[in-house]
């Protein structure tokens, strides 16, 4: 980096010196960049860990299988194991079923693996190596193994009994054994095959097999044969897929958290940016005196940007020492999910990843490297003997001609908010912000001249030197306000968006919840359901004027995705269309077959459109629905269908429901329902019943608690930005002093000098909190209508939070001219004669 | 004979295009041991010329020769280290950084050649010593009289011991007292490391401690006529 010791000498004294003399301003902005890293970092390392465990306990359950199939929860008929065991490139099937069950008095579930104990000693070995000589124990019909993680969640030991549900009636079963922690980390129970099809109704049936082929067959081509002769709805899977799912699903929830880790590192940079460069301008003077003595322009340009790097450096190593400290106590106190709900991983372990570690500690510098590198090159360039002489630099040509620079940055931004995902990742969304966000601010200093120019001239000395102030260092101002308009332009971005979803996701629930009640079964459960005649009970309990049910269950249309939530409800075509929250509908009723209404996910990810037929796989036969609609569905990121229960019933013989909704009649209070429901069924005390509006306020709190990380890293970014503003009013103060000097030295009182102060920093902080927020409801745009859009597959309706915005506006002004007074009454505490006298 | 330290040919600068030159047809030698005052109005050019004199700025016509090599033939780079190297500067605005105590300031140059610790620390007290401020060596600039920074100024602009030094007004913020003594440390210590030197000044007092005076005109420079 320094070419010679002399020169490397220099370099440490000039970086002791700034550091001594600006310490609050260099930990501020070694804070910002460490905060960047930390979350990068953090959020890296906690889903490396999430992602790790998922994949290794899919290993365990999938094994040494080259091939998964897969049929729905219901099941297959046992002959297509009987057909495949009989293939010679097969050398090893076990079959299994595989079931969330739900249990009596609980409202979770527990995933239930019935197998076959000597065929999976082949293929799931590690599960059945530890269960050992207990394995003829296994075939006793009311016999479970539970991992150790199941048996803490339960608090079941062995000998215990667990009460599982079927139907409405509770069975129980006899814990034989505990697994050990390293046999299977996550929660898990395993039954015999034949006791599990038993138990759970199911006779005849299986839902997974696991196949291992003999050396030399080709298992792709071999898998796409199978995949043609199974049965509708059966799918040959390839059990990378399996963890792959897990990723998919996840990765527009990671890219976000990473997202928000740029904004942060983003904001670190501009912070740099505008440090590096009002300091560069506070010590002009002292730069072109070494450059007189001899340092050579490379010299001071790479001492600058190695002052800039050692913020980098300083913060990265903070911020990867924070990040790995965060990710092992979100790991230790809280989730690995992060709060996405999608990936339910206990004992997910910190792991070393020392490559990835020193990938974002170089990131953080090169960021840092970046925000130094502009103002360390522009102040190489000063002619010294200009600025020797008190000259200001070409700051401001620089400045004025960057406006070019700007507009094609906002035109690129604009047209790449137009294009599509990529691999499901709104990639041009984020460049298209990126974009928009610098085009912006380079346009800051023009914009600033010809709003001062409409300034009038009112003859009143303060405001009107306080204005020719700011117009003859726009500049200086350009600078101080980047960092505030950057970091409160995101804010207000994301509070747009953040506030738009919240409000259609309010509409939503208010449109899918307009009953008193809602009751169901344990959420994504296989087993517990009403019967027909149960739902009549639950109809004519006391208190209840209508119901209507639901039967929710999941359907596999394709390998490579996460399973689609079938949701049958509605008596028919026109009360679906009538109650969903449609985005789109067809113009015309389906004719010839039953009508479905495909979720935005569904659309987005199969590629569906309104008006065409598709095939979903129901009671092992592909039946065929037109789609008539689109809704918006908020609760599932992997597509969901609907359909009416009376074709749903024509399709399987099903009439079974797992969900409801209860209206009361007129004087019965919820709690009174909930008890009369409760008897209605056997296993009454596990149903999950939640009056509309205590659910409605339920989800809308967890909505909350979902942005809280997203809404303090926005406040810790403003506070950045106004540090930012406070370091530019100082460092303009300080450079003032002598101009504060000569003022006072012609007339000027004190307080002419702090009122002048006061309304420079009243109009350009005003001036920067518009910016900011006009140009955070253009950000809010894309990011409501394309990053959104893009990374959920969902849409949400525009709404601007205008009271929240307009306060917190109004603090950020008041904060920003309480500051530049401050850093004024410190330079003008100096007395004028000195001030008038020092040259620095 | 030997190469004179610095020689100037036809020298002309002009601010801009449509004005004309502030000066033209600028002359000079200068060898080692001598020791010139260049005299002149207000606005001539005399600061102009010392930039050029130094490569901080380039003429618009004619050469400028240091040590025998012509200026506008180096690029910045190599211009920055001749000027390291040969050049020692003091200014009227005294120009030290106010954050280094008075001993890192005038060790700058060191610094800057990579002059070894022993050797820096030696030569730095020495001129510390020569220009009579060797007791304040710890204390920052800030909290020295305007004689005192100009004596740091001084001692740095010779600690390196350059070919020729540049002063421009190195008096013109200070007394009388104060004045007098400055430019006579300063000619000695120009005479005593055996270099060159020009002295920038309106005063007739100060250009009376220089071996010769000049005088810059528009049309060049001229030996002063005695009264």
């Amino acid at each position: 980096m320094i070419a010679d010791p002399g020169s490397a000498r220099i370099w440490l004294i000039l970086l002791v010196a700034q550091i001594r003399e600006q310490p609050a301003r260099f930990f501020a902005t070694v804070a910002a960049l460490a905060l960047g890293v930390a979350l990068g970092s953090s959020v890296y390392l906690v889903n490396t860990a999430a992602l790790n465990e998922f994949g290794l306990a899919t290993k365990r359950l999938v094994g040494e299988a080259d091939i998964v199939i897969r049929g729905p929860r219901e099941g297959f008929s046992e002959t297509v194991f009987v057909d495949l065991a009989r293939n010679p490139a097969v050398i090893a099937s076990s079959p299994l079923l595989e079931l969330e069950v739900a249990m009596a008095g609980r409202t979770d579930t527990l995933k239930v693996l019935g197998l076959d104990p000597f065929r999976a000693a082949v293929l799931q070995p590690a599960i059945i190596g530890e269960i050992g000589e207990g394995v003829f124990q296994l075939f006793s019909s009311d016999a479970i193994y539970l991992s150790s993680s199941a048996a803490q969640r339960l608090t079941l030991q062995r000998g215990d009994l667990l009460q599982v549900t079927v139907g409405s009636s509770s069975k129980a079963l006899r814990v034989l054994g505990i697994l050990s922690e390293s046999t299977y980390p996550q929660p898990l129970a395993v039954m015999d095959i034949a006791s599990a099809q038993w138990t759970f109704d199911l006779v005849g049936r299986l839902n997974r097999i696991d196949v291992r082929l003999s050396p030399g067959t080709d298992v792709e081509a071999f898998r796409r044969d199978l995949g043609t002769r199974l049965p509708a709805g059966v799918l040959a899977v390839a059990p990378q897929i399996e963890r792959d799912r897990a990723i998919t699903v996840t990765k527009a929830y990671r890219v976000n958290l990473n997202m928000l880790a740029l904004v942060a590192l983003f904001t670190g940079a501009f912070l740099v940016f505008s440090t590096q460069s009002l300091s560069v301008l506070r010590r002009r003077k002292s730069l072109a005196l070494l450059r007189a003595l001899g340092v050579t322009q490379g010299q001071l340009r790479r001492a600058l940007l190695g002052e800039g790097l050692i913020l980098g450096v300083i913060g990265s190593m903070l911020g990867v020492s924070l990040g790995a400290l965060a990710a092992a106590g979100i790991l230790k106190y809280l989730t690995a999910d992060l709060g996405n709900g999608q990936l339910r991983t206990a004992g997910a372990t910190l792991s070393a990843a020392p490559v990835q570690m020193l990938a974002f500690f170089f990131i953080g510098i090169i960021v840092a490297g970046i925000g130094a590198w502009a103002p360390a090159r522009n102040a190489a360039r000063q002619a010294p003997a200009r600025a020797l002489k008190g000259g200001d630099g070409n700051y401001e040509t620089a400045a004025r001609t960057s406006w070019r620079l700007g507009v094609v940055l906002m035109l690129f931004g604009a047209a790449m908010a137009w294009l599509p995902p990529v691999g499901g990742l709104p990639l041009f969304g984020y460049a298209a912000i990126a974009a928009l966000l610098l085009g912006a601010v380079l346009l800051v200093p023009v914009i600033t001249l010809r709003g001062l120019g409409l300034a009038p001239r009112t003859h009143r000395v303060v405001f009107d030197t306080a204005v020719s102030q700011l117009r003859e260092n726009v500049a200086l101002s350009a600078l101080s306000l980047a960092s505030i308009i950057v970091s409160f332009s995101l804010m207000v971005a994301m509070a747009i968006m953040i506030y738009s979803f919240r409000v259609s996701f309010d509409h939503w629930l208010v449109k899918l919840l307009p009953a008193d009640m809602q009751l169901r079964e344990p959420f994504g459960n296989d087993t517990a359901f009403w019967s027909a005649e149960q739902q009549t009970q639950l109809r004519t309990a006391p208190g209840v004027s209508r119901a209507e049910f639901r039967r929710t269950r999941q359907v596999l249309l394709d390998p490579a995705r996460a399973p689609v939530t079938l949701i049958a409800r509605g008596a028919n075509d026109a009360q679906i269309a009538a109650d969903l929250p449609l985005i789109s509908a067809a113009a015309a009723p389906a004719a010839a077959s039953a009508s479905a209404w495909i979720s935005e996910a569904l659309q987005d990810l199969y590629g569906y459109k309104v008006g065409e037929r598709m095939a979903i796989p129901l009671a092992g036969r592909m039946q065929q629905f037109e789609i008539a609609g689109v809704w918006r569905d908020y609760a599932r990121l992997s597509g969901s269908i609907v359909i009416s229960r009376p074709a749903y019933s024509a399709a399987t013989g099903d009439n079974t429901a797992n969900e409801g909704s209860i209206w009361l009649d007129p004087g019965t209070s919820v709690s009174t329902a909930e008890k009369s429901l409760r008897l209605r069924v056997g296993n009454g005390d596990a149903l999950e019943i939640t009056g509309s509006t205590t659910l409605r306020e339920r989800a809308l709190q967890s909505f909350d608690r979902a942005f809280v990380i997203t809404y303090a890293l926005e406040v810790i970014a403003v506070l950045i930005g106004l540090t930012g503003v406070s370091f530019a009013a100082s460092s303009t103060a300080l450079a003032r002093r002598a101009e504060f000097g000569m003022l006072r030295h012609i007339g000027m009182l004190r307080g002419q000098i702090m009122g002048m102060l006061a309304q420079e920093g009243l109009l350009s902080s005003a001036f920067g909190v518009a910016y900011g927020l006009a140009l955070g409801m253009a950000l809010s745009l894309v990011l409501v209508y394309v990053v959104n859009r893009q990374s959920f597959n969902w849409s949400i309706d525009l709404a601007v939070p205008a009271w929240q915005l307009a306060a917190l506006s109004a603090v950020l002004i008041a904060a920003a001219a309480c500051t530049a007074i401050w850093s004024g009454r410190s330079a003008l505490s100096q007395d004028a004669v000195r001030a008038v006298r020092e040259d620095w | 004979m030997t190469e004179p330290v610095l020689r100037l040919k036809s020298l002309a600068k002009r601010y801009s295009k449509d004005r004309p030159a502030i000066f033209e047809g600028v002359d000079l030698e200068l060898r080692q041991g001598e020791y010139l005052a260049i005299m002149g109005e207000s606005g001539v050019g005399k600061s102009t010329l010392l930039n050029l004199l130094a490569g901080l700025d380039t003429p618009d016509h004619g050469q400028v020769l240091l040590e025998g090599i012509d200026l506008a033939l180096l690029d910045d780079d190599a211009t920055t280290l001749l000027r390291r190297r040969a050049v020692g500067f003091v200014f009227q605005a005294f120009h030290v950084l106010p954050y280094l105590s008075v001993e890192q300031n005038v060790a700058l140059p060191l610094d800057l050649l990579g002059c070894p610790g022993p050797e820096r620390g030696r030569r730095t007290r020495e001129m510390l010593g020569a220009v009579g401020i060797d007791s304040l060596a710890k204390r920052h600039t800030r909290e020295l009289s305007g004689g005192e920074v100009q004596r740091v100024a001084i001692a740095r602009a010779l600690v390196h011991r350059p070919r020729l030094v540049l002063a421009d007004e190195p008096t013109g913020n200070l007394d009388t007292r104060s004045a007098a003594q400055i430019l006579a440390l300063l000619r000695a210590q120009v005479k005593e490391n055996a270099g060159a030197g020009i002295l920038i000044t309106h005063s007739r007092t100060a250009a009376d401690t220089a071996d010769r005076i000049l005088v810059l005109e528009a049309r060049g420079l001229h030996p002063l006529e005695k009264p």
